[in-house]
This record gives structure tokens, C-alpha cells and sequence, in this order.
């Protein structure tokens, strides 16, 4: 098999290296040396048990919130509001978790999973109906209930569920029975991973091998085209941003039952959109989603080990993700361009951008 | 009475960021551009007006310094969009975070997570003193009085009437027939994109050097979305965009208000701290409905 220079992994490769030429500047600026620093980054999380651990328990709430966005940008469909439905399953989870003690994990754990994924699926129904039925732009109203997800956390923190003893904004601890089990002794990588990749794989297969899937991509591809083929894309887009916003609502559950076990204010600190790093950086491909989401992972752990090693700010993570999502979606249009050079851009293209790279070939 | 100058005085104040923030997306919207690297823009505005006028102790300083970087921010969104053609929605959710991140970052480097750092607000001005205690509505900032008497209707006119104005509208509706007609497309969203990113930074820096007078992570808190729905409540046009940021901002205004009114104490205070969100999701519902967005939206422009 010939690898050309533009194939992804090698287009991926290209942007990671570029962004840490570009992101060289600020830590030159935190007084610290670029390859020591690149190395604390990428390099020495991998070189324990423990903190190769720590990648995955870190990689597990944004491959889930990765997937979830990937699903809904194949479809064309612009869900920048995995934030908020995340938060929503969250919610959802701290609730449920504290009533199900009475119930075997085997039956409390499905029943909160569920609710989660409700719980995010129902945060993503307005926007999904005002776009289908309306034709309203469903990046500003998915990205308006973010603040408003987070609005509804405080709240609840604050009133209702403040904790009647410490008065701390926590909710009530969940249930033992609700707790995700921990898959491995004396680490916090939880049953949330395992989760995710069985997500990951049912996701992929749906997406490569069934009708809907093929639906759902060609929707993404060209909406026009498809309702030329005599596809619903209304229902098509719909079912996407559902099932979007339920894996995102399962990111939710993941962080309350398997790390906080409650809703505290600090659950994400922006799971939602690093979710968008994630699926662009795996070319919203599932097994792209897995393995950008492990090595955002490490860089995050990397991130904050090198803030106490070396004393660079650990905000360089996200001026790390913000750099690589930009080298990313630029390197990927210029290969667009150089492949599709005659094509004059129907509005199928306008999706294809980043989807037509998902594109087996 | 005085609730109610009190409560215009605020809707006028709190309403300028999104009058600056609604006007630059507007430039960008109309040239085919959609940039959510507002919220960005809008934070490293913030940052560095605040940082810089603190650094120098001069006001001024400070809102040249985020000027330029509104520009800067505008030169790396039309970069990613202009020159690549990146996809829009993705490169302004990654200028965002790169922003919001790099802000974050040097303010830890600089301020180092010590005590809450000030810097001495700008100053109010008031043209209408003598109305007495009505006069008070107009207890308000300079930026306050530029946004609303300068740059609003200067940025109507160079949209509406001036030629580069024109061209703005042409490539953003029809970018080959403004190619065929000599308009130099790319330069043109350069520029509508540099001059948009001016705004947003400005109304940033207006909440870091006059509004708060200090700088908090999370300060912009959603302001910069909230420009992206206005603009599509104003139908891309300047003045309709500006009736926007003043009704959201009457009601922003309003539910602060409300909390100390008899009655409304019992209920949880982010209920109503969402109610403009969902009052500018409402009013997008009822006046969004299939709207005609500028021809070119979200699509590259190539020669072929």
C-alpha cells in the first residue's frame, strides 16, 4: 500500500507538528525550552502505569463527547452544543444516581445510562426541531443552551441540591450501586472507558455498514443529492442530533458516576468542545475519534505535569487544542482543494469540507 | 421613577459590547464569513485592554492594544477561511478556544493567580446633566456614547452607501460576478474580517476598562454567541442588529432588577440569569424562520 503525502495519517501527523512549531512561541515566552517541554507533553505520560492510566481516564469524557460531535458533523447537522448535553446527562445522573440504591447495579446502571443519554438526547431536540421544521441555524441556538446548561447546574447547586450539611454547591454522593466500578485496582479508570469504546465500535459499524448509516453520510455529503434519492434528510438530520446529543448526555454520566460521583460545578471544563478537537482531528472517523481523544488525553495529562515540572501555565492545553483544530481543518481544505480543483462548491461542499475526508479511499 | 432611568441606564450600558460584538459579526456575515471566533475575539479583547492598561496605566493604551488584537484575531479567521478555505463553523470554534486559552495562559504568566488586579474604570461622561434626575439614563461611558453616535451609524454607512461598503455585500452575496466585476474578493473579506474582529475586541475591552474595571476568567460568559443569534435576529442588517442588543440587554437588565422585587427573591437566581438566552432563542423562533442568509455564507471562494 503507497502512502501518499496527503493521506490522513500523515496530514494528521503534519498538523500536530505544525501546531508545535506555532505553540513553541508561548512557551519560549514561559521561559521553558520547546522539546523538554513537547516531550512532558507527549512523552512522559506514557512512561508510568499510573499516569498512563490517568491519559485514559482523561481521553474517556472527550471520546465521548468526540463521537458525539463526529456523528452529528456527518450528517451535517453543526451541534456545537455537546457542552450543555453533556451537562444534561450529568444532571441526569447525579439525580437518578441517589434514588437507585435500593436496586443491583446491574439494573441501576442501565437505568442511569439511559437516563443521561435522555437527558442530553432531550437538551438537543429543540434546536434539532427548529432547524428541521423552522430552518433556524442550529449552530447559535445549540451553542446559546450551553450557558444555559450551566446556568441550570449552579442552580440546582445552589438551591435544591446544595448540600444541607456542608452547604458546599455539591449535590448529594450517588448511590454505591450507581458508582461505576473501577477496572483496575487503586486507579480511577472507571467502567466509563470500556463504555466509550463499546460507543466507539457500535457507532462505527452503524455509521459504515448499515442503511441509516449510509443515510446519515449522504446527508452530510450533499443534503441535495440525498433527497434526490429519496432520503428524508429532516429525519435523517433529526436522528443524527438525538443521538448526538445521548452520547454526549453518556459523557455526563461517565464523569458523574465514575469520577465525581455527584454534580459539581467544575464537571467540565469544556468537554463539550474539546469534543470538536476530537472529531476533527480523528477526520470524524470513529477509530480516528478513539485514538485523537487518547492523545489529547496524554497532552492534557502532559499538560498539567509540566505545569508543576517546568512551570509552564497548564492553559497551554487548550492553546494547544485551539492551534491544532485550525492546523487540522486547514490542511485538510487544502487537500479538498487540491483533489476537488475544478469542482465549483455546490453546497454539498460546504459539509464535505471536513466530512468528505471521512470518506474511506 | 428611578427604577426606571436606572434600568435604561443599565439596558444602554450592557448593551454595548453586544452593539460593538453585533456590528463586526455583521461586517464578517455580510462578506460570507461566519465567525464564531467571536467569543474569542471578544475575551482576548478583554484580556489584553485590561492587561495593557495596567502595564501602562493609560486607558487608551489598552483599547489600541485590543484593537490590534481584534485585528490580528480577524487576519487568522480569514486566513483559515480566505486563503485555505477551511471549513467556518470548525476554524471559529478553533480560534475560540485558542484564544480564550492564550488569554488564559498569559494571564497566569503575568498576573501569576495573585490578589484581583484593577485598573482605575474609564471615565462617565454626560452630555444631558441638566435633565435632572431623567438625565441620569445618559450616565454613561465614552465607548458607550462612540458605539451608539459613531460607530453604529458610520458602519451603516460605509455598509449601506459607501463603495467598499458594496463590495462587502457583493462578495458575500455573489462572489464570482464581484470577481468579474474587479472586486478583489479575498482582500475584501480580509478586510471586512480585520475590521470585525476590531469591534468584537473592542466590546470586550469596554467590560475589562469600563464596565468591571478588573479582568475574571469567564468574563465574556456566552456574550459573543449571543452577537451570532443577533445578527440573524437583525437579518444582517446594522440597525435592526442594534434593536437586538437593546432589547436583549432590557431584559438581562431587567432580571437583575427583578431579584430584589418582592416575590421573585424565592427563585433560584440563574432561572432568571437564563431568561435572555432563552428570550433570543424565542424571538429567533418567531422572526428566524427561514430567513435569507447572504448568498455566499459559509462558502470558500475559489477562481476557477
Amino acid at each position: 500500500m503507497r502512502i501518499s503525502a496527503w493521506s490522513t495519517p500523515v496530514l494528521v501527523v503534519a498538523a500536530i507538528l505544525i501546531t508545535f512549531a506555532i505553540t513553541a512561541g508561548p512557551i519560549i515566552v514561559a521561559g521553558a525550552n520547546p522539546i523538554e517541554a513537547y516531550a512532558a507533553f507527549v512523552v512522559v505520560p506514557l512512561t508510568s502505569q499510573f499516569t498512563l492510566l490517568e491519559v485514559l481516564v482523561s481521553a474517556t469524557p472527550i471520546m465521548l463527547t468526540g463521537a458525539a460531535v463526529a456523528i452529528a458533523f456527518r450528517a451535517g447537522y453543526w451541534n456545537i452544543g455537546a457542552e450543555g448535553q453533556l451537562l444534561l446527562g450529568a444532571i441526569a445522573a447525579a439525580g437518578i444516581g441517589t434514588l437507585v440504591g435500593g436496586l443491583p447495579p446491574i439494573l441501576a446502571l442501565p437505568i442511569m445510562i439511559g437516563g443521561g443519554a435522555l437527558g442530553g438526547a432531550a437538551w438537543a431536540l429543540l434546536p434539532a426541531l427548529l432547524r428541521v421544521r423552522f430552518g433556524i441555524d442550529e449552530v447559535v441556538t445549540t451553542l446559546l443552551l450551553n450557558p444555559v446548561a450551566l446556568l441550570l447546574v449552579n442552580g440546582l447547586l445552589h438551591g435544591p441540591w446544595r448540600d444541607p450539611v456542608s452547604g458546599f454547591p455539591e449535590s448529594p454522593r450517588i448511590a454505591g450501586s450507581a458508582e461505576f466500578p473501577a477496572l483496575i485496582e487503586r486507579s480511577r479508570l472507571h467502567l466509563g472507558f470500556v463504555l466509550a469504546l463499546v460507543i466507539i465500535a457500535v457507532a462505527w459499524y452503524l455509521l459504515a455498514r448499515t442503511p441509516a448509516g449510509l443515510r446519515l453520510r449522504a446527508a452530510g455529503l450533499s443534503p441535495h443529492g440525498a433527497r434526490f434519492a429519496g432520503i428524508n434528510v429532516s429525519r435523517t438530520l433529526l436522528g443524527a442530533a438525538l443521538v448526538s446529543g445521548a452520547i454526549a448526555g453518556i459523557a455526563g454520566v461517565s464523569e458523574v458516576a465514575g469520577i465525581q460521583n455527584r454534580l459539581t460545578g467544575g464537571l467540565s471544563p469544556g468537554y463539550g468542545y474539546t469534543g470538536i478537537v476530537v472529531a476533527t482531528l480523528g477526520t470524524l472517523t470513529m477509530p480516528g475519534v478513539a485514538i485523537a481523544a487518547i492523545f489529547l488525553g496524554d497532552l492534557t495529562i502532559g499538560a498539567s505535569s509540566a505545569a508543576r515540572s517546568l512551570g509552564i501555565p497548564s492553559q497551554l492545553g487548550a492553546v494547544v487544542q485551539g492551534v491544532l483544530l485550525l492546523t487540522t481543518v486547514a490542511l485538510l481544505a487544502v487537500r479538498r482543494h487540491r483533489s476537488t480543483r475544478s469542482d465549483s462548491g455546490d453546497a454539498g461542499s460546504v459539509t464535505g469540507d471536513v466530512a468528505a475526508e471521512a470518506q474511506p479511499g | 421613577m428611578t427604577f426606571l432611568v436606572d434600568l435604561l441606564a443599565a439596558t444602554l450600558r450592557n448593551a454595548t459590547p453586544l452593539v460593538y460584538g453585533t456590528v463586526g459579526e455583521t461586517y464578517a456575515e455580510r462578506s460570507g464569513v461566519l465567525n464564531l471566533g467571536i467569543e474569542g475575539t471578544m475575551y482576548a479583547g478583554a484580556f489584553a485592554g485590561f492587561a495593557t492598561a495596567w502595564a501602562t496605566g493609560s486607558p487608551h493604551l489598552g483599547l489600541a492594544a485590543a484593537i490590534v488584537v481584534g485585528i490580528g484575531a480577524g487576519a487568522v479567521m480569514a486566513l483559515m477561511t480566505v486563503t485555505f478555505g477551511a471549513n467556518q463553523h470548525v476554524s471559529g470554534i478553533g480560534l475560540t478556544i485558542g484564544l480564550i486559552g492564550l488569554s488564559e495562559f498569559a494571564n497566569r504568566l503575568i498576573f501569576a493567580g495573585g490578589e484581583l488586579q484593577r485598573v482605575e474604570p474609564m471615565p462617565i461622561v454626560n452630555p444631558f446633566g441638566g435633565l435632572g434626575e431623567v438625565g441620569a439614563i445618559f450616565d454613561q461611558y465614552a465607548l458607550t456614547w462612540v458605539a451608539f453616535l459613531v460607530v453604529v451609524p458610520a458602519a451603516w454607512w460605509l455598509l449601506q452607501r459607501s463603495s467598499f461598503g458594496l463590495e462587502i455585500r457583493a462578495v458575500g452575496e455573489n462572489p464570482e460576478a464581484a470577481d468579474a466585476a474587479g472586486v478583489n474578493v479575498a482582500r475584501t473579506r480580509y478586510l471586512a474580517l480585520m475590521i470585525g474582529g476590531a469591534l468584537m475586541a473592542i466590546g470586550g475591552a469596554f467590560i475589562t476598562l469600563a464596565l468591571l474595571g478588573s479582568f475574571t476568567l469567564d468574563i465574556i460568559a456566552g456574550r459573543g454567541w449571543v452577537c451570532v443569534a443577533l445578527v440573524i435576529f437583525g437579518r444582517w442588517r446594522i440597525g435592526r442588529g442594534v434593536i437586538g442588543a437593546l432589547l436583549f440587554s432590557l431584559v438581562f437588565s431587567l432580571q437583575f432588577r427583578l431579584r430584589i422585587l418582592p416575590g421573585f427573591g424565592d427563585l433560584p437566581f440563574e432561572l432568571l440569569l437564563a431568561l435572555p438566552y432563552l428570550v433570543v432563542i424565542g424571538a429567533l423562533a418567531v422572526s428566524g424562520r427561514n430567513v435569507a442568509y447572504p448568498g455566499a455564507y459559509l462558502k470558500p471562494y475559489r477562481r476557477t
